[in-house]
């Protein structure tokens, strides 16, 4: 039996519309509209009473009228079909191929909104990254399951960040089937070509699936843009046992979309006319990363977000920081520096990289390393502040070692070709080099052994080489 | 009582986690209820007429109006007995790994109904009174050994009183009866080992006590500076990647309750695994058994059902009295009540409530107030006269570190102990990043004459002396940020190096350094004496002609510095370090007499 037809539509508010005097409509159901031009939209049940029902229109409700559309409800939830040939194919926010390709063959059909992990059933992401590049892999470690977003600003290089990252990340031991899933939400048609294009030359594209709902796409398919890319991640990483870097940007238009049909719902408004489910609904795309046990695959979540005027308490990166591991956050003054990839370390963090660094993944010293160098370019730049306000005279020995340290760190640490791939073998030896600057004793976050190990060879090489001349003199 | 009849009635609007039913004339706010055809978990919020809002604990996607809702006639509870401990349960008391066998899936379906402590297993009942003696509520009739750690004491359930006609030993399931008991009336009843208890309910105790003896945590900025009590409430506010969680994870494996209940509410589903996957492995440092054999955990992540969020802290604060009653110490840590609070408003906006300050509903405080009251050190229910205890310490996550929000100010009202995590500290690593000049702790003093009495009153001298350096510290720096380090006096350059000691060798604890993650209070008096000792004598040193640079430069300082990686077990070396601090001080003074002579 065809499901019933109604015309009964009452009320249009932005994307929403009432639909009057139905029956037998669920919760959450999906709808399908049908215009006078015969044009097919869906729609979703957002609230329902008894004869009642407001549904949210996917495509937005441009054309719609009271008079000549039609909705049906359609019985079930908005289910992609999904298939292991969408890798290195395009689709449009709704789902759909926008590459000129046939249409998928389903192997299934799935449930975008997903179900939440058992968290009985997660197993802890511990399998180290190796992104090859150095602010990442040295000092916000990035582990396999884990969700770490960039927060950028306007202006500056995410793209090209995300991008070198779909294109070096890697496991150090082992391989393993490994695909991305890209989700564009409103952004421009510049940069959705510059991923496309990026990803066709270094020939990722085909271990790519692409969602893309650009700036001119309606803003409401922003809501089921992330969802669609999620679903599929989850498909490819738990039924075809692929490791699935997800890249989700913009998650700041995605945020506006959804301010948009809380504004047209009259909702009570949480910060800066946000709903005050924010929370809960980010977390219901960020917690779909993760890895399961008895599974091999993963999903590794790469959301990037534009942080309105660089500003960190904004609530959408708020928000966010609190429910991802971490966070790399790009800084407006090193990138005015020149300084590529700009990560300002300092409010950067992984909060899983204890769990995949240290001996038997990347080295014994990594931690300790890692901590000192936080401590060290803290110091330095707390050194330079000061210089800055009464001259470098004002500053001790000490103090300019650091201060020297925090240059060098920003220009030959932080600083790399965007196709530069450093291993984490350079990336500690550069740490370790940088660390000679420093006296010894300032070096309290490192264990005695480590020094001896890791350190004292390269200062020995540095005194044999200021010793050399003089000691042959005398 | 006459039996109530079975209400039912029809849903006639669903929005979210919120189902409004018709036709419920009869029902009782706070009633549990069974929605739709799939029997999903719901509670009654709001009544009007025959009218109930409903907020639902599962996933309302599917749902029609028109489905039926029946109400189970009993208010919102948990199942207490033997089998609760090293339990991972969800918001509502489910336990996961059930759902997980249930749903045959890693992911939380729908309408999934399983028992919260196992039905089936047999636990071995010894009894602790014999048939014919007179009991009260809150007597403990008989104990089982529920792990290494854990003996669970089978209590009267308040407002039971009467003599035990039958008592019995051996091995039983929770349902079982395990003793009867004949009030003063001659009816008889039944007592198994599995109770019931509404969550919004506290759990009756004889009498409250004020918080007096300390809850060690190994943590030295908490022991020290801000100690919290047994039965003492304390909140962590930081904005987030200042470590609010690590520092709950840290107490939660050290803190010297003998029961921890650790609930993740709203918050990521990895810290939870790592919470589940850790603590079996880690070592409790009195006990040296696996701490999950003291600990049960509740999580809520943030994308599981919004209601089911708001319910865990209460499922979790039900159960910390439970095991209270029985005469012990419990520790339950929320992380975080911010989320809690979320959910409250959540439910409250589709309620269509008049909100209060952004967005929260009215009786946000109130609400909060009630919680951390259920806090708290009292003598047990029962003729024993046993003490237990129960301390909360909540996470809070105020939007962009801003502390004047609502949930922060509410909580403050409440809480007795402050750690203010601080971002700065965060970026320059400085762990646990608590600011030691806005935190604060007001069980100071009373904790003060305990500690005191264990350490011939050095303790509160010790603490007073680091604080007051560290807050010349602050005022020092503000001078050499504007006129430079030379502008200091000897003394004062001497104030700011041991200040900066205090910060980087007692202040700073690495907790994934296996050694420094825990430190006991010996271990912490003996390094602050060691750090204080360098200073007082330092200072004399100088006094008496010695150079800064000779004094800041011994080799003595770099021990001071690593006084943290010893261990346990040879916590003597720190005295010979003392020893060795005095020598070379005073040699160092004596070198300057001799010169002076």
């Amino acid at each position: 039996m065809l499901p019933k037809e109604y015309s009964t539509i009452s009320d249009l508010s932005g994307p929403l519309m009432v639909v009057e005097k139905i029956s037998d409509v669920r919760y959450d159901e999906l709808a399908e509209i049908t215009l006078a031009s015969g044009e097919k939209r869906r729609g979703r049940v957002l609230e329902i009473t008894e004869d009642r029902a407001l549904v949210q229109v996917y495509e937005g409700s441009t054309g719609i009228d009271a008079d000549s559309t039609k909705v049906r409800f359609l019985g079930d939830v908005l289910m992609l079909p999904v298939a292991k040939s969408m890798l290195g194919r395009i689709f449009n926010g709704r789902g759909n191929p926008i590459d000129g390709g046939a249409d998928i063959i389903p192997e299934t059909k799935l449930d975008v909104s997903g179900n939440p992990m058992n968290p009985y059933s997660r197993d802890y992401p511990s399998e180290f990254i190796q992104t090859g590049i150095s602010t990442i892999d040295g000092m916000n470690p990035l582990v396999r399951g884990q969700k770490l977003p960039i927060f950028s600003g306007s202006g500056m290089p995410h793209n090209r960040m995300a991008a070198q990252i779909a294109r070096q990340a890697k496991v150090i031991s082992g391989h393993a089937a490994f695909a991305v899933v890209f989700a564009a939400m409103g952004i421009t048609f510049e940069e959705a070509s510059f991923f496309m294009e990026d990803f066709r030359k270094t020939g990722a594209l085909e271990r790519t699936v692409m969602f893309v709902n650009l700036a001119d796409d309606p803003a409401i398919e922003r809501i089921s843009t992330p969802r669609l890319a999620l679903t599929t991640a989850e498909y490819l990483a738990f039924e075809h046992d692929m490791h699935v870097l997800v890249i989700l940007t913009d998650l700041t238009n995605y945020c506006e979309a959804l301010r948009e049909i809380s504004a047209a719902r009259k909702e009570v408004p949480g910060r800066r006319g946000y709903p005050g489910y924010l929370y809960t609904d980010l977390a219901n795309i960020y917690e779909r990363a993760g890895r399961l046990r008895g599974k091999s695959g993963s999903i590794t979540q790469f959301p990037i977000l534009t942080m309105p005027e660089d500003d960190k308490t904004h609530p959408i990166p708020d928000l966010t920081g609190y429910i991802t591991e971490g966070q790399i956050i790009l800084g407006r003054s090193l990138h005015r520096k020149g300084i590529y990839p700009p990560v300002d370390v300092m409010p950067s963090l992984s909060r899983l990289k204890d769990k995949g660094i240290g001996s038997g993944k990347t080295r014994e010293d990594h931690a300790d390393l890692m901590n000192q160098l936080f401590a060290a370019y803290s110091q330095g730049k707390d050194a330079k502040e000061l210089a800055v306000i009464l001259g470098d005279s004002a500053l001790s020995e000490e103090d300019k070692a650091f201060a020297k340290f925090a240059d060098i760190f920003e220009d030959t640490y932080v600083r790399q070709g965007e196709y530069e791939n450093r291993t984490v073998e350079e990336t500690l030896r550069l740490g370790w080099d940088l660390l000679t600057i420093i006296p010894v004793r300032e070096l309290k976050r490192i264990r005695d052994a480590y020094i001896e190990k890791y350190l004292r060879p390269l200062l020995d090489a540095e005194a044999g080489e200021a010793n050399g001349p003089e000691s042959r003199a005398s | 009582m006459a039996e109530k009849k079975r209400i039912q009635g029809t849903i006639s609007k669903i929005s979210g986690p919120l189902v409004v039913a018709r036709g419920m004339l009869g029902a009782s706010m706070y009633d549990v209820v069974r929605v739709g055809g799939a029997g999903l978990v719901g509670e009654i919020i709001e009544l009007r007429n025959d009218m109930v809002s409903i907020q639902v604990y599962e996933e309302t996607s599917g749902l029609r109006p028109g489905e039926v809702v029946v109400d189970t006639n009993e208010a919102l509870s948990v199942e207490l007995g033997p089998g609760l401990i090293e339990q991972f349960y969800d918001g509502i008391q489910r336990p996961l790994q059930s759902i997980e066998t249930e749903a045959d899936s890693p992911y939380i379906t729908k309408g999934i109904t399983v028992p919260s402590i196992d039905r089936g297993k047999k636990w071995d009942f010894v009894p602790k009174v014999s048939a014919g003696v007179s009991v009260e509520g809150g007597d403990i009739l008989g104990t089982v050994k529920e792990t290494v750690l854990v003996e669970h004491r089978i209590m009267v359930p308040p407002g039971v009183s009467g003599t035990v006609r039958e008592i019995k030993e051996g091995s039983f399931t929770v349902e079982e009866t395990v003793a009867v008991i004949e009030d003063g009336h001659g009816a008889a009843l039944n007592i198994a080992m599995l109770s019931r208890w509404p969550v919004r309910k506290p759990r009756p105790t004889a009498k409250r006590l004020p918080p007096e003896v300390p809850l060690a945590t190994g943590q030295r900025v908490i022991d020290m500076f801000f100690p919290i009590a047994r039965g003492g409430t304390a909140c962590v506010p930081g904005p987030f990647g200042s470590g609010k969680t690590v520092i709950q994870h840290q107490l939660a494996k050290w803190a010297d309750a003998e029961i921890v209940v650790y609930i993740g509410c709203g918050e990521r589903g990895n810290e939870m695994t790592d919470v589940l996957l850790e603590f079996p492995e880690l070592e409790d440092p009195r006990s040296g058994q696996p701490l999950m054999k003291r600990t049960l955990l509740i999580a809520n992540t943030s994308n599981m059902p919004v209601a089911a969020r708001e319910a865990s802290i209460y499922t979790g604060i039900t159960i910390a009295e439970y095991f209270r009653d029985m005469g012990y110490s419990v520790a339950l840590m929320a992380d975080s009540t911010s989320r809690w609070a979320e959910a409250l408003r959540e439910m409250s906006g589709r309620l269509e409530e008049m909100p209060g300050e952004e967005g929260y509903p009215a009786y946000l405080g109130t609400r909060m107030a009630s919680f951390y009251e259920r806090a708290g050190r009292a003598i047990c229910l029962g003729q024993d006269g046993r003490e237990g205890a129960v301390s909360v310490i909540g996470a809070v996550s105020p939007p962009g570190g801003d502390l004047s929000e609502p949930v922060t100010q509410n909580t403050l009202r409440v809480a007795k102990v402050f750690w203010g995590l601080d971002a700065q500290l965060a970026y320059q690593r400085h762990f646990p990043a608590i600011n030691w000049l806005s935190s604060y702790s007001l069980y100071t003093d009373t904790l003060g004459e305990y500690w005191d009495n264990k350490y011939d009153g050095e303790w509160g001298d010790m603490r007073v002396q680091a604080m007051s350096l560290l807050e010349e510290e602050d005022q020092l720096k503000e001078i050499v940020r504007l006129v430079g380090i030379d502008a200091l006096s000897r003394d004062e350059r001497m104030t700011m190096e041991t200040s900066k000691s205090l910060r980087e060798d007692f202040l700073h604890q690495n907790s994934f350094h296996e050694i420094d993650t825990y430190a006991s209070m010996d271990k912490q008096v003996k390094m602050l004496r060691n750090i204080l000792t360098f200073h007082r004598l330092g200072m004399q040193a100088l006094a008496r002609g010695a150079l800064l640079r000779e004094v800041i430069g011994l080799p003595v300082r770099e021990e001071i510095a690593r006084m943290r990686y010893v261990e346990e077990t040879r916590l003597g070396g720190l005295d010979e370090l003392e020893d060795r601090i005095k020598d070379d001080l005073s040699r160092l003074t004596a070198g300057g007499e001799e010169d002076v002579a």
